[in-house]
């Protein structure tokens, strides 16, 4: 107990030092932790979405060209004894959120589709059949009902997050539908049935599950896992500075302790003890702020996974011991990582060795050249999988290759720098500031390393979605060329609007689709007339020669990248997309933002082999100065909800939102990143400015007076930040192909040209100078306050 | 209490071997205070080092108080040490995170056995009193090597081993702390044998014991 109370005295004496450790660790920690719960939520709702009520865990009976079930469908195979029950299905908005509503009829439905509300635990069929209706949400939903909605809302545990459980005939008036979306086959149903086919010409769909969701954004949930690890890495450097420093300092007093009768085996384990003491304390705050980052970043995740995969995330944390218990299991990892080769040069220190505090990491330039040779050989083994790898693993592979690679080789490459600065640089003080940032250099190459790990990432990142978001408002200036978008009630509404605005506009283009599924995957179908709206702006990445014309002739199908990148999908390839319609691709167009796959075939074809479709929104071409005075003539003349005459500006603000949403949690990750590696460089250099009087004393013996000194200190650190960019630079350039040309097209399914942003380095350049200038004044400030009397000590035996 | 029988060490060297010590005997016994002499290099630390139990002798054999303790591994001669020995070097070695009072009772309390009236009276004699508060950065290199002498007799060892204890403290203060030093080991009955280069030091000493090119001689 002595050995050890005096092992944590040091800390008692240095509580910066303390401070420095327990942050970088618990922000390492905050910030893995706080993705992992993020996904942890995402996980448990998909596992909600699997095994909720509802009819999804059910075999079902579907139209064959997608749309809803015709009723006499249903009562043909009742009459035949099969156990069928109608479920209709749908989005609407309530309170400005998009909600799922499925209304189930609950005599005919499996008991395990709605919730046991009385004492026999079953639904009470009066209180949902009858009055205003009740309807069953996720626990801790708050709900807005609009006026248009008078129904009693009850949350249970059981009900997937972002979804509206009712009664049939509720959800019917809710979403304005009359016929079922698809019909619940019975897991048991009778024998001597006749057979379905003879029955109906529905198509049997295996029951859904919550794994395909769990598929589908694995590889979103394995970008923010990344940036977690990514994150959690730059912390470690902190850690491992830090506690590097912590042990070579007290590296004397191992060495007294020693000589005064305490074993090897006793002090290691009085320093693996404390170790662990911090990293739980640590890991302890890191699991909070953790929590406070998750909860900040969870509805900007929650909205991108809905946006994107339409995935419902309930949009608050709920505290999950697991993920705390491994945020505490990382943070006590990374500290014993961290230490472990501290404590592993304890373990070998001989015990008579000179009692003199070695410099701080002062890596002997052998070390410098293995980490070099390391360095490489991981560069080599990225380069390796960029051109031989495929798949997400090998993307983040070829990811991590690189940034480790790129630290690795930091210190060695500015040493080099130096050196060829020095070279070129006369007088005594020059060749002193290079000589001593040289001999600084391998104390403060971890906090460097770090730096240069979130310059590249931020680089890399910035690069990403910026070439994503130019090329992402292009292809909307492409897609969204109609100066207005009008939803009506139904088909038979919008021919009446149509026609209506025949004589007002250029053209008015009926924008009819219809659901069906290609080998087994939901694919959405469009059917375009031809016009030069299409010819002239739709944003295709391949094609063949007159695909316009031979579209119209109903001759080959556009399909989507993702469907192409999907299904392997190349130019005259077939493409059966109902029982009787096979057709080449034409061609294939760019569709940022889907996820799932689209085709567009002629509105001829789409209207003689899918039944019924859905016409009932218009792509209206006029001028664009008579926009208001169209929409006040639909307005007048028909009774149309708010928010069913858009115009283009609208749909891009919404598109342009929704693109924000989706990159917000990896911009704020990039910049709590980049915060990290500037504490590392705070941390690094206050500690090694407990050190630097040895250095600094002697010229300021000779005559240099403590302000130079001070602001050469600043002018010193400056110069390897502007350096380290300068290798993070095409670090992050080579980040950000990586992440274009690899992960996201493995990610998302689509692939983005490159583009670049000088402007953002600079921004970014000016940023980290910033940052290093005040994390280079404090130390330099305390050397200037520095009495003459403790430099002084420097030439004495009382230091 | 202690007895050194042909002891051997080789340290290597960028120009091969070199032999510190070469078949060194000695005996040393109970409240006698030893002064080794010799130039720098000749041996005088090495075997203060090997007695003390912080390395370990190619050949020969070391008996303090009837225990073998070159044949002990690090454990044991760690308890030797922390039980035993009082470990007095030039450069204080004194924990800086430890006010004077922490620092003077930290091997006493390491071995389970503080004295806490012995301590209060080894700190009036070693002139620290009103210093206990104080950490050692606090005080001049004369005032810590008290401190150091100390936290060795706080221990009340059977054997104190000094190496140069007053090599960086000026002829006034290194006088004081060798009095002290010698004063305190009578009162305990611990031997003390101390490496100095100071011929006028040695002369203080019951015993003196020339060291040249690792091998012992009378004084």
């Amino acid at each position: 107990m002595p050995a050890f109370l005096t092992l944590l005295s040091h800390w008692r004496r240095h509580p910066g030092q303390l401070a420095t450790l327990i942050l970088g660790l618990a922000l390492a920690t905050a910030l893995w932790s706080g993705v992992q719960a993020i996904n942890e939520e995402a996980r448990q709702s998909y596992a909600r979405a699997a095994a909720t009520l509802g009819a999804n865990g059910y075999e079902r009976l579907e139209a064959p060209g997608g749309g809803p079930v015709r009723r006499e469908d249903y009562i043909a195979l009742r009459r035949a004894g099969w156990l069928v029950s109608p479920v209709i299905r749908g989005r609407m908005d309530i309170g400005g959120e998009s909600w799922r509503v499925m209304g189930v009829e609950p005599l005919t439905a499996p008991p395990d589709t709605l919730p046991r509300t009385n004492e026999r635990g079953e639904v009470d069929p009066s209180a949902f059949l009858t009055g205003a209706g009740q309807a069953f949400v996720a626990d801790g939903t708050e709900i807005d009902p609009d006026r248009r909605i008078s129904l009693e809302f009850i949350p249970h545990p059981d009900v997937a997050p972002g979804l509206i459980l009712t009664d049939i005939a509720v959800a019917e008036r809710m979403l304005g539908q009359s016929d079922p979306t698809f019909l619940i086959l019975l897991p048991d149903q009778p024998a001597g049935l006749p057979d379905l086919a003879s029955v109906t010409d529905l198509v049997r769909v295996q029951a859904e599950s919550g794994e395909d969701l769990s598929r589908l954004t694995d590889s979103f949930h394995l970008n923010l896992t990344a940036f977690g690890f990514l994150s959690f890495a730059v912390g470690l450097f902190i850690v491992h500075a830090t506690i590097g420093l912590a042990f070579e300092q007290r590296r004397p007093v191992f060495r007294t302790l020693r000589a005064i009768g305490l074993p090897l085996s006793r002090l290691i384990t009085a320093l693996v003890v404390e170790v662990t003491l911090i990293a739980l304390l640590a890991g302890a705050i890191g699991v909070m702020l953790g929590y406070l980052v998750a909860a900040a970043l969870l509805p900007d995740v929650a909205g991108t996974l809905r946006s994107l995969y339409g995935a419902e995330i309930a949009g608050a944390l709920a505290f999950r011991p697991l993920w705390a218990g491994v945020g505490l299991g990382i943070a006590l990892v990374g500290a014993w990582l961290s230490a472990a080769q501290a404590l592993w040069k304890v373990a070998r220190m001989p015990l008579l060795a000179a009692a003199q505090p070695r410099a701080w990491a002062m890596a002997s330039a052998r070390s410098m050249r293995g980490q070099a040779v390391a360095g490489a050989a991981l560069l080599a083994v990225s380069l390796a999988t960029a051109v031989f790898g495929t798949g997400l693993v090998m993307g983040f592979l070829c990811l991590g290759a690189l940034l480790l690679g790129a630290a690795l080789l930091l210190p060695g490459a500015l040493s080099l720098a130096l050196r060829g600065i020095a070279a070129r640089l006369h007088g005594p003080l020059a060749e002193w500031v290079i000589a001593d940032t040289r001999q600084q250099l391998p104390g403060l190459s971890l906090a460097l390393m770090a730096l240069l790990l979130a310059l590249a990432a931020n680089i890399g990142v910035s690069t990403m979605v910026g070439s994503f978001r130019l090329t992402f408002l292009g292809w909307l200036d492409q897609r969204l060329v109609s100066e207005l978008y009008v939803t009506a009630a139904d088909n038979d509404e919008a021919a009446e609007i149509r026609a209506f605005l025949a004589p007002m506009t250029d053209a008015t283009l009926p924008i009819a689709q219809t659901e069906t599924r290609v080998e087994g995957r939901p694919v959405s179908v469009y059917g375009i007339v031809d016009h030069a709206t299409y010819r002239d702006h739709w944003p295709l990445l391949e094609t063949i020669p007159d695909v316009w014309e031979r579209l119209s002739q109903g001759a080959v199908v556009l399909v989507n990248e993702q469907m192409a990148r999907g299904k392997g999908l190349s130019l005259g390839d077939p493409v059966r997309l109902a029982p009787d319609l096979s057709l080449p691709v034409g061609g294939v167009y760019s569709d940022y933002g889907n996820p799932t796959g689209q085709a567009i075939v002629s509105l001829d074809l789409l209207e003689r082999h899918f039944a019924p479709i859905d016409q009932s929104r218009t792509a209206v071409r006029i001028d664009p100065e008579q926009r208001q005075t169209v929409i006040a003539a639909i307005e007048a003349a028909f009774d149309l909800p708010e928010g069913a005459v858009v115009d283009q500006e609208s749909v891009k603000r919404a598109s342009i939102r929704v693109f924000e949403q989706t990159f917000r949690v990896t911009g704020a990750l990039n910049i709590l990143t980049l915060g990290v590696a500037g504490f590392a460089l705070l941390a690094s250099l206050m500690t090694l400015s407990t050190m630097r009087l040895p250095q600094v004393a002697p010229l300021w013996a000779l005559g240099e007076t403590r302000a130079r000194l001070a602001r050469i200190e600043v002018v010193k650190t400056l110069a390897l930040v502007v350096l380290t960019w300068g290798v993070a630079l095409p670090v992050g350039l080579a980040l950000a192909w990586v992440l274009l040309a690899v992960v996201n097209v493995e990610a998302f399914g689509w692939r983005l040209p490159m583009q670049v942003f000088p402007r953002d380095w600079l921004w970014l350049l000016s940023l980290s100078m910033f940052s290093s200038t005040l994390a280079a004044g404090y130390p330099a400030l305390g050397l200037l306050r520095t009495p003459p009397s403790q430099l002084l000590k420097v030439f004495s035996n009382e230091r | 209490m202690l007895s050194v029988t042909d002891l051997t060490k080789t340290y290597p060297s960028t120009e091969g071997p070199v032999d510190v010590l070469r078949a060194v005997s000695l005996a040393v016994n109970g409240g006698e205070s030893v002064a080794l002499t010799g130039e720098s290099g000749s041996g005088k630390s090495t075997l203060l080092h090997l007695i003390g139990g912080l390395d370990r002798p190619d050949s020969g054999e070391i008996r303090l108080m009837g225990q073998e303790i070159s044949a002990l591994g690090d454990a044991a001669r760690a308890r030797l040490r922390r039980d035993r020995v009082g470990l007095v070097f030039q450069q204080f070695n004194l924990v800086p995170s430890l006010t004077v009072a922490q620092n003077i009772a930290l091997q006493a309390r390491l071995a389970g056995r503080v004295d806490t009236r012995w301590i209060a009276d080894l700190t009036e004699r070693l002139g620290l009193a009103g210093l206990g508060a104080r950490y050692p950065e606090q005080l001049s290199g004369g005032q810590q090597q008290r401190v150091a002498i100390g936290r060795t007799l706080a221990n009340r060892p059977a054997l104190i081993l000094a190496d140069e204890p007053t090599g960086n403290l000026d002829e006034e203060t290194g006088d004081a702390v060798l009095s002290l030093m010698l004063g305190l080991a009578q009162t305990t009955g611990a031997a003390l044998i101390m490496a100095t280069h100071s011929q006028r030091l040695a002369q203080r000493f019951s015993r003196r014991i020339h060291v040249r090119r690792g091998r012992l001689e009378a004084a």
